[in-house]
């Protein structure tokens, strides 16, 4: 096992992670802000992505692919979050869970009807393909790096919305007391729905990057959705600061789990065997970390409330 | 107007007559249709002990349907290539017998509901939605990657399992037997609901806190109707695999799940033949819709969100005109 | 002097720099009604969650029957023998006023995992359930589902199910709120009987029914028992007064 390995797998660890995070920041806020637990938001994630590819087939322009991604995914979420979302924040939670699982049905069958059930692809942007030589001659693919560096960046703008910005005051405000901010002037509803096109709009740019190294097809959001909730149950309901690490633990333990167990497990096994076992096991990794921070701390790692 | 008793005898008359029907006119799909539906609902009984009487929203409930297919699908794997089943040292036949199956089906559902319950129970609300889901998903990549059964292609059983003075491979006669196995499930819940059990279960989904101020502890409660709850629907998983000679990691899928909440909320949450009439409705529509468009999800999610706007409890709701429980 | 059947020592807890149960001892003794009283804030509702187990305390040991409870739960108190009454009411709204009892009574048995016999035809549940029901005049009400019950009546069943438990203590957590005059009357009438049962620390606002009741009462301001004593010392204590009043020491 040589040192180039352990760093590629542990920057695949982090690409993978910090596009969970783009997902479990939008759902994590919508939860903290609205207490609303949105399956939809898997759906949202499949929108930017085929927003992406039909947008880059037209102009064979990334950039504008991303672009599209962002709008298309935040614009559904603003008109989803109008037509059914606010008729939900004091429902019970089953009744946000049965409204939001027949949105993915009217999203998945709606895309399936518009695009077909074939797979689309978007490609790499020639600019970012092609690998690069990191410092200790790792080689590593560029649009990979980029991906690492555009949900850092995310993840620091998000940080300066929220902790600086007048509206971010507001959104953490509403997470406290609504009523109050509401009684100050803040316009409730708005905020609200602006909040939701936000996580939508990052939910959509997630699915437009990683689109570019998956294939784009209907049904491609709600695995990334569960481990969305895996992050979020790991990193606590509401903090984007639970969002980010408990992303980059699961980004981490699933890659690496993928690639070291098996190998683990030939230390004392017979090949076959060890391969069937460790990535069985490896495939369970994620979960079994999630059951241990549950053991040790219900709410999360940064949960307050439960 | 009805009461829910000659509710439930009508609608469990509707649901044998219909195959009686379909043997008659010998249309044995229209029998297979109802033995999908007599098992659909058997899965959906299970869980409604959790959600109706626990006020558990359990989006993982597939994982014990998944289990109780992989139960009878490994089982009668190693009975039909005479292969031992190693376990833990020990080496057991496998078999074609459907009491033994069932039986097996059932007590490893428990056991499974029992740790997934006792580690999604330290949560409430939400937390506990995002985890069952979340531990579903972990069963449906672990069946993927389980390449000694079938992997992700699943596992084929050539032969229907056997039931003693019953032959399984006409459909009419399975039938029955997934009838009479809703029949006694339904008659459990009801029992559970009326016993000491039930009511104390059904005040810990209300008042937690008081149920404890009494000296009871609710999670105790919820923990055991989420035990039977899971037994259950893995019975029905063994079932399921049964009609259709196959088992897969679809069975484990989070959409399986979230379609047995929405038969029993299609029929009425936490009443007891909710699931039954829900379950009936379901396989009508995906029969008919999907007939019409392969689109029909679309309609059926339209349906879905106009029940939760606008209607909700349920069709048994809608025909007592009385409340039932809320979750 | 007996020994208390439940007593408080040096019980605190904070929230942040606030002193919400600043070193309270207090004791219930076989026989009294104990209130504690104070204004809006003073760490009435803290005190009695530490006491019922819902909030650990930082400090300080809770006793029941010279037990120490301090480290038990809820669950464990509640079958130790303290009776609790919620200041909101806390009962299951969908069901019958007799389920809800009965689910006291299931409570006094220990045992809620019986699977197959219905619980109405469960005698022994029944009557106990009956029992505390006519004790507290809901008799009548019993096939009323409870989510119709005028607020007066709920306050009773909330008594009735702690009746059920046939506790060594009780706790109440303002029986009297939102009670109109008369039904005050009618429950200080109850409370004032069942003290001979089990004794009763009393957390109370309405001051007439305190004084009407109360053997003892104990003044509880930022957190501190600033006095106890019989309702003639009470009235008089300048520190009292000062704390109500605004008077000066």
């Amino acid at each position: 096992m040589s040192f180039l390995l352990i760093a590629e797998q542990v920057l695949n660890g982090l690409q993978f992670g910090v596009m969970l995070f783009l997902m479990a920041a939008g759902l994590t806020l919508i939860f903290g802000v609205m207490g609303l637990i949105n399956l939809a938001h898997g759906s949202l994630y499949m929108v930017g992505a085929f927003a992406a590819a039909a947008v880059a087939g037209a102009t064979g322009s990334f950039l504008l692919a991303l672009i599209a991604a962002l709008a298309a995914a935040a614009l559904a979420g603003a008109i989803v979050e109008m037509v059914v979302i606010r008729r939900l924040y004091a429902a019970p939670h089953l009744d946000q869970v049965l409204a939001t699982f027949a949105l993915i049905l009217i999203f998945s069958e709606g895309t399936r009807f518009v695009f077909g059930s074939f797979p689309l692809f978007l490609d790499i942007p020639d600019a970012l393909s092609g690998p690069v030589t990191l410092p200790g001659g790792i080689e590593y693919p560029l649009y990979r790096l980029s991906l690492i560096g555009a949900g850092l960046a995310v993840a620091a703008g998000l940080w300066f919305l929220t902790a600086r910005t007048r509206i971010g005051i507001q959104i953490r405000a509403g997470e406290n007391d609504r009523e109050m901010i509401a009684a100050l002037g803040v316009d409730i509803s708005k905020l609200y729905t602006l909040v939701f096109a936000l996580g939508a709009g990052l939910a959509g740019l997630a699915g437009a990057l990683v689109g570019a190294i998956q294939s784009v097809q209907v049904g491609m959001g709600e695995p990334v959705l569960i481990l969305a909730f895996v992050v979020i149950v790991i990193g606590g309901i509401g903090s984007i600061k639970g969002a980010f690490i408990g992303a980059l633990l699961v980004g981490l333990t699933d890659t690496l789990g993928g690639v070291f167990l098996p190998e683990l497990f030939k230390l004392f096994m017979a090949p076959d065997t060890a391969t069937q076992t460790g990535s069985a096991l490896a495939s369970m990794a994620i979960y079994i970390l999630m059951s241990l921070v549950l053991i040790w701390r219900p709410s999360g790692l940064f949960g307050v409330r439960l | 107007m009805i009461a829910e008793r000659p509710l439930a005898v009508l609608v469990l008359t509707a649901l044998l007559a219909v195959p009686l029907w379909a043997l008659a006119v010998d249309e044995p799909f229209t029998i297979t249709l109802a033995t999908r539906a007599a098992i659909l609902a058997l899965a959906a009984v299970g869980l409604n002990i959790a959600l109706g009487m626990g006020g558990l929203v359990s989006l993982g409930h597939a994982v014990f349907f998944g289990i109780g297919g992989y139960a009878m699908g490994i089982l009668a794997y190693h009975a039909q290539t005479y292969t031992p089943l190693e376990i833990f040292g020990l080496s057991i036949e496998g078999t074609k017998s459907m009491p033994v199956i069932w039986l097996v089906a059932t007590l490893v559902s428990a056991l499974a509901a029992w740790g997934i319950g006792l580690l999604s129970l330290r949560t409430s609300g939400v937390y506990f939605i995002m985890i069952t889901l979340a531990f579903g998903q972990m069963f449906y990549y672990f069946a993927i990657s389980w390449s000694a059964y079938g992997g992700e292609d699943g596992l084929s059983i050539y032969v229907r399992n056997g039931f003693p003075g019953v032959n399984t491979l006409v459909p009419i006669q399975f039938f029955a037997l997934c009838f009479a196995l809703l029949c006694a499930a339904l008659f459990l819940n009801a029992r559970l609901q009326a016993a000491p059990f039930g009511l104390a279960l059904n005040a810990a989904r209300q008042v937690p806190a008081r149920v404890e101020t009494v000296g009871l502890n609710p999670v105790r409660l919820k923990l055991v109707a989420f035990v039977v709850s899971g037994a259950i629907t893995g019975l029905a998983g063994a079932l399921f695999a049964d009609l259709n000679r196959f088992v897969s990691p679809t069975m484990f899928s989070w959409q399986l799940s979230g379609e047995l909440i929405v038969l029993i909320v299609i029929g009425g949450v936490g009443r007891l033949m909710g699931p039954v009439i829900g379950a009936c409705l379901f396989v009508t529509l995906e029969h008919w819709l999907g007939g019409i468009t392969e689109f029909w999800h679309v309609f059926l999610g339209v349906i879905l969100l106009l029940i939760v706007l606008f209607a909700r409890g349920g069709l048994v709701g809608l025909l007592t005109g009385k409340e039932g429980p809320h979750v | 002097m007996s020994d208390p059947i439940l007593a408080t020592h040096s019980l605190s807890r904070s929230f942040g720099a606030l002193k919400a149960t600043d070193n309270v001892s207090i004791d219930l003794r076989a026989g009294e009604i104990h209130a504690i009283i104070g204004p809006n804030g003073a760490g009435k509702s803290t005190l009695i969650q530490q006491i019922s187990g819902v909030l650990a305390p930082d400090q300080g040991r809770i006793e029941l029957l010279g037990e120490d409870i301090t480290r038990l739960s809820t669950v464990t108190r509640a079958r130790a023998g303290l009776g609790r009454t919620f200041q909101i009411s806390a009962l299951a709204m969908e069901d019958t006023v007799f389920e809800n009892a009965m689910l006291g009574a299931l409570g006094a048995r220990g045992n809620p995992w019986s699977f197959w016999r219905a619980a109405k035809r469960d005698t022994a549940l029944s009557e106990t359930a009956l029992a505390a029901l006519e004790q507290v005049g809901l008799a009548e009400a019993r096939d009323m589902r409870t989510a119709d019950l005028s607020h007066g009546q709920r306050r009773q069943l909330e008594v009735a199910v702690a009746l059920t438990l046939a506790p060594r203590a009780f706790l109440m957590d303002e029986p009297m709120a939102g009670l109109g005059a008369s039904g005050s009357k009618q429950m200080t009438g109850f409370l004032d009987g069942l003290r001979a049962e089990a004794p009763i620390l009393l957390v109370e606002h309405d001051m007439d029914a305190v004084f009407a009741l109360a053997d003892r009462i104990s003044v509880l301001v930022y957190g501190q028992i600033i006095a106890t004593g019989t309702v003639d010392d009470i009235r008089k204590d300048a520190a009292v007064r000062a704390a109500y009043l605004g008077e000066d020491l």
